[in-house]
């Protein structure tokens, strides 16, 4: 980005100042998609590791990148100075966070105190918001599910997210793995959704009072009487056991700097777009006066062809008139 | 038995569903007893997890949908969970110089057309650009006024006039990004950075510090502390000062037993490099002879370029007999050398 900079150097009172403008459309673009919104769509998921990682944790996390593969980065590499309930160890995902635009990520390593562990955390304004550390047990990867490969979901559908007891009302470290889970697995958010479309379904249940029970399965939807149709649960992608081990919660000013939404502004006009009730949308495209006559033609039309030879024909025969007249005189 | 699970069952039926969220959360199913076998917890959490699809589904389909090419679409209520928000919300732009004074004035906005109509060529020629209506270039005369001076150019001062109305914008532009800068409304697209001090002295361009003079620069001031920088208070993840300078290394003070007289050795290998007891050790007969040789070749370079071609072909027949013999006497010679550095 910075090779694609307008620069205009202004000595100002004190400071040197510049302004940089993107010279690029497609720079000026994605700099507005990262601007923060009024309203906001789906969070980028930025998938990590640490020194040290174990065969079930490789899986975990590529089977998450794979069911949010849209959303989400992954990283290959392991990093180890990013420690994240430690204040310091946190710059390393912060700029991560910057650079990649992701507000949700999920960091797995593996030691001999904390094995198979995960930390599934949020950024507000790329700083780290609140954090949550799970391990993983029981861990079943995609691959060791039988199943009709004609139901499996598609990537990037909605998913239905069901929660099951009662811990998660109760225990605080599950209320919050619960929002955080939410927020994780939700994907898009989007005001109209294809009913057609909705094929998978996350089931989340609390075992005991540390311990929940991760799966995802497809939907199967059957005939039934009335228009809502009959669901049906099949497991197909990763289930696994998430047991509770740290957590860090937001502090207050700043959950409620974050919880903070602006009210309904109007919706911005589009022009010559109007909408009618038999066709649709209809959009206008105004262009400019086509003047036919004067364009040149690109393939040289027979017509042309056949004048230079007429012309050359009666150019030749001219000649021979005069060389007759010639003689003649 | 089936009766009491069927009452409890439409007791405990309100669970907690967000249709904008496709979420629903039953807060009152709990496992008074772990099923033993992992099947058995899987078949449970499935069929509680159906249930509560089944309620999420029940009021999604019962929305009012449109048809669309692909299948029904429905329009999604807001959702009803809050989740906190991933950047902060955009403030909104504060009104520009102009902006404030047009407000004070009363200054409403016109709509400039496109093209405007030049007198001069009888066109419709375009506002700005290529080929605009009152362009600098197509001025033929300009008339003189009674305050203008004698030596002055019309023209030039015209070109100047519009370069400083110009630099005014830009200043006045700079001026008002950075007042929104101040209140963090920025637009996205721009980014404003300070590129150097004020220029005092000399026009040097602005020096780039790099990543690890950075990370020098704390241990660099910490040695002009009394103690050295040792004990000074580290953040987190910061690394120790690297020694800048010669790696000395000095001998303990009271030596063991079985380390063996180490200062000894020392200053053993010191004299024997001064008084070159081994010699013949020291010397490098090869790198002698190609020292000798080279010197030799650009000698004789040096009188070919004065003598001409005539010597050149003598010198590389003449075979190099000597050449051993003053290789050994280089010996002592060598010596004398190391003695006198």
């Amino acid at each position: 980005m910075s090779n694609n900079e307008q620069t205009l150097r202004f000595c100002s009172s004190a400071i040197m100042m510049r302004i940089k403008t993107p010279k690029n459309g497609r720079v000026r673009r994605e700099l507005e998609k990262r601007a923060p919104k009024l309203v906001e769509t789906g969070k980028k998921t930025l998938i990590l590791q640490g020194t040290k990682t174990s065969g079930t944790l490789n899986g975990v996390l590529s089977e998450i990148y794979h069911l949010k593969k849209g959303g989400a980065v992954r990283f290959t590499r392991k990093n180890d100075n990013i420690r994240p309930f430690e204040s310091g160890g946190e710059a390393s995902l912060e700029f991560f966070s910057l650079k990649t635009d992701c507000s949700l990520f999920v960091y797995g390593s593996h030691s001999k105190k904390r094995p198979n562990n995960l930390v599934i955390g949020r950024m507000y304004d790329h700083h780290v918001y609140d954090l949550v550390e799970v391990g993983v047990e029981n861990f079943k990867s995609i691959e060791s599910f039988n199943y009709d490969k004609k139901m499996a979901p598609r990537v990037g559908s909605k998913p239905f997210i069901a929660f099951v007891g009662e811990g998660f009302e109760n225990v605080d470290e599950l209320k919050h793995l619960k929002e955080v889970l939410l927020d994780l697995l939700r994907g898009e958010v989007v005001e109209n959704i294809n009913l057609a479309g909705v094929d998978r379904a996350y089931v989340c249940t609390a075992i005991s009072l540390n311990k929940v029970y991760l799966t995802h399965c497809a939907l199967r939807l059957k005939k039934s009487g009335t228009v809502v149709p009959r669901m049906e649960l099949v497991e197909v992608g990763p289930s696994m056991d998430l047991v509770v081990r740290r957590h860090r919660l937001p502090n207050e000013g700043l959950r409620k700097e974050a919880m903070r939404t602006a009210k309904d502004q109007p919706k911005k006009k589009v022009k010559n777009v109007s909408s009618d009730a038999i066709e649709g949308t209809i959009g206008k495209i105004y262009i400019p006066d086509q003047k036919v006559g004067d364009v040149a033609l690109p393939n040289k039309a027979k017509g042309v062809k056949r004048e230079r030879r007429e012309a050359k024909k009666k150019e030749a025969n001219e000649r021979a008139s005069k060389k007759q007249r010639e003689e003649s005189e | 038995m089936e009766m009491e699970m069927e009452m409890e069952m439409e007791t405990q039926k309100p669970f907690q569903v967000d249709v904008g969220n496709l979420l629903a959360f039953n807060p009152f199913h709990n496992f008074s007893s772990l099923p033993t076998s992992r099947d058995e917890l899987v078949k449970e959490c499935l069929e509680e997890g159906t249930k509560l699809i089944q309620a999420v589904a029940d009021g999604l389909f019962n929305l009012p949908s449109t048809e669309d090419v692909d299948g029904p679409l429905v329009k999604l209520p807001p959702p009803a969970t809050k989740l906190p928000r991933e950047k902060h919300l955009p403030k909104p732009k504060p009104p520009t110089k102009w902006e404030e004074f047009a407000k004070k004035k009363g200054i409403t906005k016109r709509k400039k057309d496109k093209v405007v109509w030049d007198e001069q060529t009888g066109t419709w020629k375009r506002r700005f650009g290529y080929d605009r209506v009152h362009d600098d270039k197509d001025i033929p005369i300009i008339e003189a006024k009674m305050t203008d001076e004698p030596g002055e150019d019309p023209f030039a001062k015209r070109q100047d006039d519009k370069k400083k109305r110009v630099e005014k914008q830009e200043k006045n532009r700079l001026q008002n990004l950075k007042q929104a800068a101040k209140l963090g409304a920025l637009p996205s697209h721009v980014q404003l950075a300070a590129t150097a001090l004020p220029i005092t002295g000399t026009q040097a361009p602005p020096k780039k510090v790099t990543k690890d003079e950075l990370g020098n620069v704390a241990g660099m001031a910490a040695t002009s502390t009394a103690s050295g920088g040792k004990f000074d208070r580290k953040l987190p993840g910061e690394k120790p000062a690297k020694k800048q300078g010669k790696h000395r290394k000095f001998l303990p003070v009271v030596e063991g037993s079985g380390i063996g007289s180490r200062e000894k050795e020392q200053t053993d290998n010191v004299l024997n490099k001064l008084i070159s007891k081994h010699s013949h050790e020291i010397l490098n007969i090869g790198k002698a002879v190609t020292m000798y040789n080279v010197k030799k070749e650009k000698k004789a370079r040096n009188r070919k370029n004065q003598e001409g071609k005539s010597s050149s072909t003598s010198n590389k027949l003449k075979p190099k007999k000597q050449l051993h013999k003053k290789a050994a006497k280089k010996g002592p010679e060598s010596s004398k050398k190391r003695k006198a550095k």
